[in-house]
């Protein structure tokens, strides 16, 4: 039976069923963080810092613990009868532990510093304005190059890693550089060389849940914990370790999910809300305001970019270098060494050398969002790139096609590429009507290509198949968008059963095996993957079965529309065993029959987009319209397209709001000045076109039906291609993002 | 702080509470009748992900006080199906994948059955308008605004 051989006819996949969650999330019955209820719940409230960075000299939790309503109050020096957390932590765990309840210091304006459970939510945020803390306040910064420089305030001593040359500011704390060939010789060969500096603000996830979670924990070291996540082992693994049980007793179950985006791929209020029902022996709820989400969760980082790139007159890029320095708030972990490495990573470059810096300052943690690091990069150099089209007179489409990565390129990273889908985006987007459609007066074209890595990562899923000939899939990776029907797509595939026939749920941690984030575009890829195995691995004892009854040898069956059918020198001989019958009669033959797949699949597959966007700027107010707006992207293979198109229009949306509107402001005193949706605007429906798709399809040879991630890429070109439809609209270029109407007005002004 | 007694109709049904007078009426919907149906986005009015109608008008129940029910009717996207038998734009947004969280959806599809009940013919710009309060941080909202549209001319046709 030859079970590996790679699919190129489809009878599921690639049509676009009903999701199986629908019905609940259009009723509101589908359960989210906050949405859970247990009795005898307390509710729970966070205190934070109104500083961006302080000493905190006391805490006098006495006034509020005398209230009634009040059943447990947890800081971190909370060793009155019962230690919250656990103490002694060390490397990434302490981090955390820093991050969810501030130790001697508060290092950013939202930084948690002490918790209630009462008995109401009410209750509970009245005893917070009890709670005393004195402050020594400290000097603080939050601009990254300020960060780099000799006089700022250190962060954190020591917490840079080996990575970091000697003499840099303790507050750089990784450094990456890499590259290959001899940047100044490509400059020497070069008719033009551009080089400029670019600028990006920290910008949040925004999605519409706030986090949420309900745990319970009991002096017996066991526990329960209900949150919205994009991971919850992860959750698993870190709330034991800094709540000091073990991992196996705290069941960890994921709630549907409000969006994500990398976001909710680690912990804020979870070991805090057990570290409370650990105290007063109750459950607590505890749920994040949409200001605690902008002040205390993670945002991006923010980029201070050099880029400077050489191209012959023909449009060949001869060198290729950028500097790449990103804040990442007050714990390391900002993503300079992905922006470098994704920079130039869709060009076949024979000189290029990248540098990225990850710098600490009086912000919060910065956290993923969507292909990490990747849009800020592609901003920069894909500005540049345009910059020298306009100054040579040259397409950007063709000088892209000319330096286009493609099979067998040595990747600016590092590897050799395999089989990749770059110059298949960008011939559809030279195709595509909206690339020749005729421009208005104030309007402007930008293209930008984008790369992103995506990620495989440890994954398991069972299935297990139900005497009627139904099936049910377990999977591990929280379904942020529709990723229940794809898996039921593919199990439906390799089955040959109804794709209705199948239930598709995500497990708890106690009732599957490890299964890392829903992130890195990984779902579809890897959990997918391990679907189409566990199918095939139960399809495996179905032929196993017929055989025996047939009294035939198994390589002499093989599976058929959902059937056992004789093959070989015993074709013909018997009639096809439907499923039905196998399993109508398993209990007898052998007993229940379940596939399994656990491993770390290695196989993702990089992925590139290409995007047109056109942009009209009103010369009056600065402000700019986004008209029309094309994405091109290669998913390997669409499972259920209607969903891969949404990842596409999503991630383009996102990225408008990136290059147009949405920014952290912070004040002199280190505060954020924009934590509420009115103040920190994402676009509305009245904001944005249609956003046309194009779905490529160059399958990737790591995955059985050739998926490729589609979640992240989608982020990567709207910064560069918006940018350049706006500079090509004003007739000058815009290096800092936001393209705000103030900094566009002040840039046609003169004064940008 | 004592609790006030509302006496008030959900979906049809006649429903009495006791609250807190700073009790919204999405915390009373929520944690008083296990509404849940209603999600807060914001608590500020900016993502209409709590959109129910009172006595036929759409607000964002984040910014109505839970007393402020009192001898109201309410209707929720709970109340939004005939039995078993969805609304067409319920319907509509799951055939055109216009979800992908879901978390938007319920404050959307009130938001877009009071502007359909309004402007049974509404363009592609009296949507978008309209829906303008409404956060979607997936979809990018072109989907969104298809199966509204999809859904007003299904309805027009039926009707």
């Amino acid at each position: 039976m030859a079970l590996d051989d790679r699919k190129s006819e489809f009878k599921f996949v690639g049509t676009r069923p009903d999701r199986p969650d629908g019905l609940d999330k259009v009723t509101g019955r589908a359960k989210f963080g906050a949405d859970a209820h247990a009795p005898g719940m307390l509710h729970g409230a966070i205190l934070r810092s109104p500083h961006a960075h302080a000493r905190i000299v006391r805490i006098d939790t006495s006034r509020a613990e005398a209230l009634k309503d009040v059943k447990a109050v947890v800081t971190r020096a909370d060793f009155s009868d019962k230690v919250a957390f656990k103490p002694g932590l060390k490397g990434e765990f302490w981090n955390v532990l820093e991050n969810v309840m501030a130790g001697e210091k508060a290092l950013y304006d939202g930084h948690a510093v002490a918790a209630v459970a009462a008995t109401s939510a009410l209750a509970a945020r009245d005893a917070l304005k009890l709670i005393e803390v004195e402050y020594e306040v400290l000097p603080h910064v939050t601009d990254v190059d300020k960060a780099m420089q000799p006089d700022a305030p250190v962060i954190r001593e020591g917490a840079a890693d080996y990575s970091v040359p000697e003499g840099m500011h303790p507050n750089v704390v990784r450094y990456h550089e890499s590259g290959h060939g001899d940047v100044e010789a490509g400059f020497a060969e070069a008719d033009l060389v551009i080089e400029d500096h670019f600028v990006t603000e920290a910008t949040h996830q925004g999605y519409i849940e706030p986090h949420a979670c309900l745990a319970t924990l009991g002096n017996d070291g066991k526990g329960e914990l209900w949150c919205c996540t994009q991971g919850h082992w992860i959750v698993q693994k870190t709330c034991a370790a800094l709540l000091g049980i073990e991992t196996s007793q705290l069941r960890v179950t994921a709630s549907e999910i409000g969006g994500g985006f990398g976001g909710k791929t680690t912990v804020f209020i979870e070991p805090v809300a057990l570290a409370l029902s650990r105290k007063a022996n109750r459950p607590v709820k505890l749920v994040m305001s949409r200001s605690e989400v902008f002040r205390a969760t993670g945002p991006t980082a923010s980029a201070s970019m050099d880029v400077r790139i050489g191209m012959k007159k023909d449009g060949t890029i001869t060198a290729a270098q950028g500097v790449f320095r990103l804040q990442g708030g007050a714990f390391p972990g900002a993503p300079g060494d992905m922006t470098a490495m994704c920079a130039f990573a869709p060009y076949h470059l024979t000189n290029v050398r990248q540098v990225g810096y990850d710098v600490m300052t009086n912000r919060p943690k910065q956290a993923a969002y969507r292909a990490p690091g990747a849009p800020m990069g592609a901003f920069a150099v894909e500005s540049v790139i345009d910059e020298l089209c306009n100054k040579l007179g040259l397409d950007p489409i063709d000088v892209r096609l000319k330096n286009a990565a493609h099979e067998g390129t040595k990747a600016s990273y590092g590897p050799r590429y395999e089989r990749i889908g770059l110059v298949e985006t960008l011939e559809a987007a030279k195709a595509h009507p909206h690339y020749s459609a005729p421009l208005k007066p104030g309007q402007g074209r930008g293209i930008s290509c984008g790369f992103w890595f995506n990620h495989g990562g440890e994954t398991s899923v069972s299935l297990a198949l139900s005497e009627d000939g139904s099936a049910q899939v377990m999977v591990g990776t929280p379904d942020i968008g529709g990723s229940r029907a794809s898996m039921a797509l593919m199990a439906a595939e390799v089955l040959g059963i109804p794709y209705e026939n199948i239930r598709v749920t995500v497990a708890d941690t106690a009732t599957l095996g490890y299964n890392d984030v829903s992130h890195g575009s990984r779902v579809t890829y890897a959990s997918g993957l391990a679907t189409i195995k566990a199918a095939r691995n139960a399809v495996e004892k179905l032929c196993e079965r017929a055989a025996a009854k047939w009294g035939i040898p198994v390589d002499a069956v093989k599976w058929e529309n959902g059937c056992a059918v004789p093959s070989g020198p015993n074709a013909g001989d018997f009639d096809p065993m439907p499923l039905a019958e196998i399993t109508a009669s398993m209990g007898r033959t052998g007993g229940p029959i379940s596939g399994h797949f656990e491993a770390t699949p290695e196989g993702a597959g990089v992925s590139f987009g290409t995007h047109i966007v056109d942009a009209e700027v009103d010369r009056e107010t600065g402000r700019t319209t986004i008209t029309r707006y094309t994405v091109i992207q290669d998913a390997g293979k669409a499972i259920h397209p209607a969903y891969v198109e949404g990842q596409y229009q999503g991630g383009a949306a996102q990225g408008i709001g990136w290059a147009l509107n949405e920014e952290y402001i912070y004040g002199e005193d280190g505060r954020l000045q924009n934590s509420i949706f009115l103040d920190y605007r994402i676009p509305v429906a009245s904001d944005l076109p249609m956003i046309d798709t194009v779905i490529v399809e160059v399958p990737n040879p790591g995955h059985p039906f050739g998926v490729r991630g589609v979640g992240e890429t989608g982020i990567v070109p709207p910064l560069a291609a918006i940018a350049n439809a706006v500079s090509n609209a004003a007739g000058l270029r815009m290096r800092q993002l936001p393209m705000s109407p103030p900094r566009v007005l002040a840039a046609l002004k003169g004064n940008g | 702080m004592s609790k006030i007694h509302v006496s008030t109709t959900v979906n049809g049904d006649a429903v009495d509470y006791l609250c807190d007078p700073r009790e919204t009426l999405l915390d009373c919907l929520r944690d008083r009748l296990n509404l849940t149906g209603a999600k807060e986005g914001c608590g500020t009015g900016d993502c209409g992900a709590c959109s129910v109608t009172v006595d036929g008008r759409l607000v964002c129940s984040c910014l109505m006080l839970g007393v402020e029910a009192e001898g109201k009717k309410i209707e929720t996207v709970e109340g939004m199906a005939d039995g078993d038998v969805l609304h067409p734009l319920q319907k509509k947004f799951i055939e055109h994948a216009a979800l992908q969280c879901g978390i938007c959806t319920p404050g959307v599809l009130v938001a877009a059955k009071a502007l359909l009940e309004k402007n049974p013919d509404p363009t592609e710009e009296e949507t978008r308008y309209w829906l303008a309060g409404n956060l979607c941080r997936c979809t990018g909202y072109d989907k969104i605004i298809r199966a509204v549209m999809d859904t007003a001319a299904e309805m027009r046709e039926a009707s």
